[in-house]
């Protein structure tokens, strides 16, 4: 490997995926019909919600292909800079690699630029990626993420959510993705206060997230037995950092025990 | 047909050398320096946007001094190839050894096959998981790398700040040496006793082996004048 050097008329620029497509190490599209691979993992629920400092991200841990349960761990929501996040929800194969080229792109833009995109700027980029995978989509590897994260030019949390052509949403209270976002989304909506602080907004993602488990097949509840809980996510000025396991825990616990008292 | 005069290959070399050296000592020099986190790099600059030290990669960092828009065009191929390398392979895969050798290929065949070479000294510099493992590589305009391990000067002037480097720190090792001591140090050797530099014209960045996956970090200028201030100045460094 060399390193890639260019005229300046023919600059990539701050952009990775561009870098890519000029050295031809971007895969091509593949031809024919998806349907013959099978079914392949897809992932599924994620929320993003805001709160009085920033946003709350979550998402279950399951990955499905067709009626099989094909991982139980998957994490889906990511750190995709220091002050934002993403969670992905569809084909797990290319929303891995989405992810992973987001990542790349916000700190290859930094680095490159010596200063870090704006907060709109990183949700565009990842609306223009979406819209790139357009031809997989067509073929049955859909990708739909939502993205969330503290907006430091404004002062407050964002979230946004995105369609399948790359349609980029921004919403004012809370956005969720994949299979069970119905059922988390209502939880979310009932439950929702734009003055809600930090441990408000955990608490109505976990909920969120039980219901969605419990009436969707496709995602996956809290596993006691084996120590998995959903990945949950705070983002404020401070950056990125990962609920804890044990918080999580206590909290599904508490749950629990007002489902058993239901009945 | 016109006939070019010969002219000695030793002629062409020495002339486009010479040339090359020239363009570097118009420019202000920098220091690195190993300290017990990590590597201190600093240079005199005296433009607050315009930077002589990035950010490479995780644990890989960059200074260039000479000419801004040559040394920036490498540090961006030096950016790209390394988020290449590691969106391919790992970001474990990704080393300052291998991108110091592809830096010398690019400016070895600058310096014998354009026109005009690379007026630049370029410094990359990683740190290690443990002390053992920090690395600088200083590459020269023709292409030349040398591999330092304690400390290295680049840019004009680089003989006598290099004395002054030698008589700042002696031969004490980087694992003996704090931040304040290192960055003060450094202060020390880049100012002449006629001309001390303030803080607004320096630029520091660190790599610091710590926690986080991004080692590199830079001063502002109230950390530097904190620093150069509770650092015991040039003299008590010579200790």
């Amino acid at each position: 490997m060399t390193i890639p050097m260019f005229k300046p008329g023919d600059d990539p620029g701050s952009s990775f995926p561009e870098l890519l497509r000029r050295l031809g190490s971007v895969p091509a599209v593949p031809a024919g019909d998806a349907a013959s691979l099978g079914s392949v993992p897809h992932a599924t629920t994620c929320v993003a919600v805001r709160f009085a400092d920033g946003v709350v991200m979550a998402g279950d841990r399951r990955a499905t292909a067709g009626n099989f349960i094909s991982h139980r761990s998957m994490e889906k929501v990511e750190e995709a800079d220091r002050h934002s996040a993403v969670a992905i929800a569809g084909a797990a194969g290319p929303a891995m690699e989405m992810v992973k080229l987001f990542q790349l792109q916000l700190e290859h833009y930094e680095k490159v630029e010596g200063t870090p995109l704006s907060l709109e700027g990183k949700a565009n980029q990842l609306s223009m990626m979406i819209r790139g995978n357009l031809g997989a989509a067509m073929q049955g590897m859909a990708v739909v993420p939502i993205f969330g994260g503290y907006d430091l030019r404004r002062a407050t949390g964002r979230v946004w959510d995105f369609d399948v052509t790359g349609g980029r949403y921004e919403e004012k209270e809370y956005v969720a993705t994949g299979s069970g976002s119905l059922h988390a989304g209502t939880v979310i909506k009932l439950g929702y206060s734009a003055d809600q602080d930090r441990d408000q907004a955990i608490e109505l993602v976990c909920r969120a997230l039980w219901e969605a488990a419990d009436a969707d097949s496709a995602t996956g509840g809290p596993d006691a037995l084996r120590g998995i809980y959903p990945v949950v996510a705070q983002i404020t000025v401070d950056g990125f950092s990962r609920v804890a396991d044990d918080e999580l825990a206590a909290r599904y616990q508490v749950i629990a025990e007002a489902v058993r008292g239901r009945s | 047909m016109n006939m070019p005069f010969y002219v000695a290959p030793e002629q062409v070399m020495k002339d486009r050398a010479d040339y090359a050296r020239k363009g570097i000592a118009r420019g202000r020099a920098l220091v690195a320096v190993r300290y017990v986190d990590g590597i201190a790099m600093v240079a005199e600059n005296s433009s607050a946007t315009l930077r002589k030290i990035s950010e490479i990669y995780d644990r890989i960092a960059f200074a260039g001094v000479g000419r801004y828009n040559e040394f920036d065009q490498l540090r961006v191929a030096g950016v790209r190839a390394a988020d290449l390398k590691g969106f391919q392979y790992s970001r474990d895969d990704v080393d300052a050894r291998s991108l110091a050798n592809q830096y010398a290929q690019i400016l070895g065949q600058i310096f014998t096959h354009e026109m005009k070479p690379m007026e630049v000294e370029i410094l990359v510099a990683e740190v290690g998981q443990e002390p053992a493992g920090d690395q600088m590589f200083h590459i020269n305009y023709d292409g030349t790398v040398v591999d330092q391990r304690e400390r290295a000067v680049l840019g004009g002037d680089a003989a006598a700040i290099s004395t002054r480097v030698a008589e700042t720190f002696g031969d004490r090792d980087g694992d003996a040496l704090d931040l304040a001591s290192a960055v003060s140090g450094a202060v020390t050797a880049l100012s002449t006793p006629e001309r001390s530099i303030p803080a607004a014209e320096l630029e520091v960045a660190l790599l610091v082996r710590g926690d986080s996956r991004r080692c590199f970090r830079r001063l502002s200028d109230d950390e530097v004048i904190a620093i150069i201030g509770a650092g015991n100045g040039a003299p008590a460094a010579k200790t």
